[in-house]
């Protein structure tokens, strides 16, 4: 019964699955080997910095995270049950016991949730199946289909029916998740999949939740149900 | 906090030609930026970058504003003998790091 509910709602996003495409397919091929070669890529400093907190910080109670992190990342946001809220991997990180409150987006955090995250690459996104992260999903969902901004354009608008199509000169993406937290050339940094969205927002003019924002997890939640099956990339690199 | 990533081999044989990569975390501000407040931020970037083979000089570069945040340096030389590698990174206030990497040669 479970499968059947999230095949539906896979089949519910205007993208069949055998035509979801990851962001790192549109990007050049000296970016997709930035990305692919660990020497190079620069997200690997976040890691680097991750694997010390995790080894300062976190290891006492969660142990390797070789092994006790093996495919955390793939299954967020998900519940947590402390809190009764759908939260996403960074959100969940900070509630750890082992360090100080980390503010988001700030370069600590980034690099324990990209020292996670990459514990789980190449495995296949897997959003949870309870009710509770299935309605954020669905929540989600209506976001991603509802107008916004001064331009009144909604995410579906551009990922899903414009995707491949230049936007200013660049591609546009389909929207996949699955790097996440990324290295964006850009930025000259990493930043996390909230960072991403709330660019999307400025982008079109829109108000713009605060980091943390219930929307946004509700976003990446729908993402993440978007995603399922496809393969972990973090940490990515994007132009 | 500065981090640094090495990848190079750990053992060569003598005469063989190594790729050396180093990736280290550096803002790279400009200095011709403006920031939030209205002022210019301070140039703050790495000026030189050297590696010496048990004490010897075999690669520098200098590097300048137009070098991305985080720079990325790939080269190769000539395993001749067995010792260390030292990386050091030199730049604006004051900045300055170095790792260092052991390198087996075996014979041919």
């Amino acid at each position: 019964m479970r499968w059947l509910l999230a095949l539906t709602m896979v089949a519910a996003s205007a993208l069949a699955a055998d035509e979801r495409r990851s962001g790192a397919e549109f990007m050049s091929a000296a970016t997709q080997t930035m990305q692919r070669d660990d020497a190079q890529n620069p997200g690997m400093l976040w890691v680097a910095s991750g694997e010390a907190e995790w080894n300062k910080s976190c290891v006492k109670c969660h142990g390797d995270a070789r092994s006790s992190m093996r495919g955390v990342a793939a299954r967020f946001p998900a519940l947590d049950a402390g809190s009764g809220k759908v939260v996403n991997l960074s959100q969940r990180i900070t509630q750890g016991q082992g360090h100080k409150p980390l503010p988001a987006e700030s370069e600590e955090l980034l690099a324990l949730e990209a020292y996670v995250a990459m514990q789980s690459r190449g495995m296949p996104v897997s959003p949870p199946q309870d009710a509770e992260t299935r309605a954020a999903a669905s929540r989600g969902q209506q976001l991603y289909n509802q107008r916004i901004g001064q331009l009144n354009l909604s995410c579906a608008q551009c990922h899903d029916h414009q995707w491949g199509k230049k936007l200013a000169g660049s591609t546009i993406p389909q929207a996949h998740a699955s790097a996440y937290p990324i290295y964006r050339l850009e930025w000259q940094g990493m930043g996390s999949l909230q960072r991403r969205l709330r660019n999307c927002m400025s982008g079109v003019r829109a108000e713009i939740p605060p980091f943390g924002a219930k929307e946004l997890t509700e976003l990446e939640a729908w993402l993440a149900v978007r995603d399922q099956g496809m393969k972990m990339e973090s940490p990515g690199v994007r132009p | 906090m500065a981090r640094a990533l090495i990848h190079m081999p750990a053992n060569a044989k003598r005469g063989e030609i190594i790729e050396i990569r180093a990736l280290i975390g550096h803002p790279m501000e400009t200095g011709y930026r403006v920031g939030a407040d209205g002022k210019v931020l301070a140039r703050d970037i790495i000026r030189s970058f050297a590696c010496r083979y048990n004490g010897e000089q075999v690669f520098g570069a200098e590097l300048h504003q137009a070098i991305s945040a985080n720079p990325y340096i790939a080269f190769f030389t000539v395993a001749t003998e067995s010792g260390t590698l030292e990386f050091t990174w030199q730049g604006d206030s004051g900045f300055a790091h170095t790792e260092k990497m052991n390198l087996t040669v075996s014979a041919s």
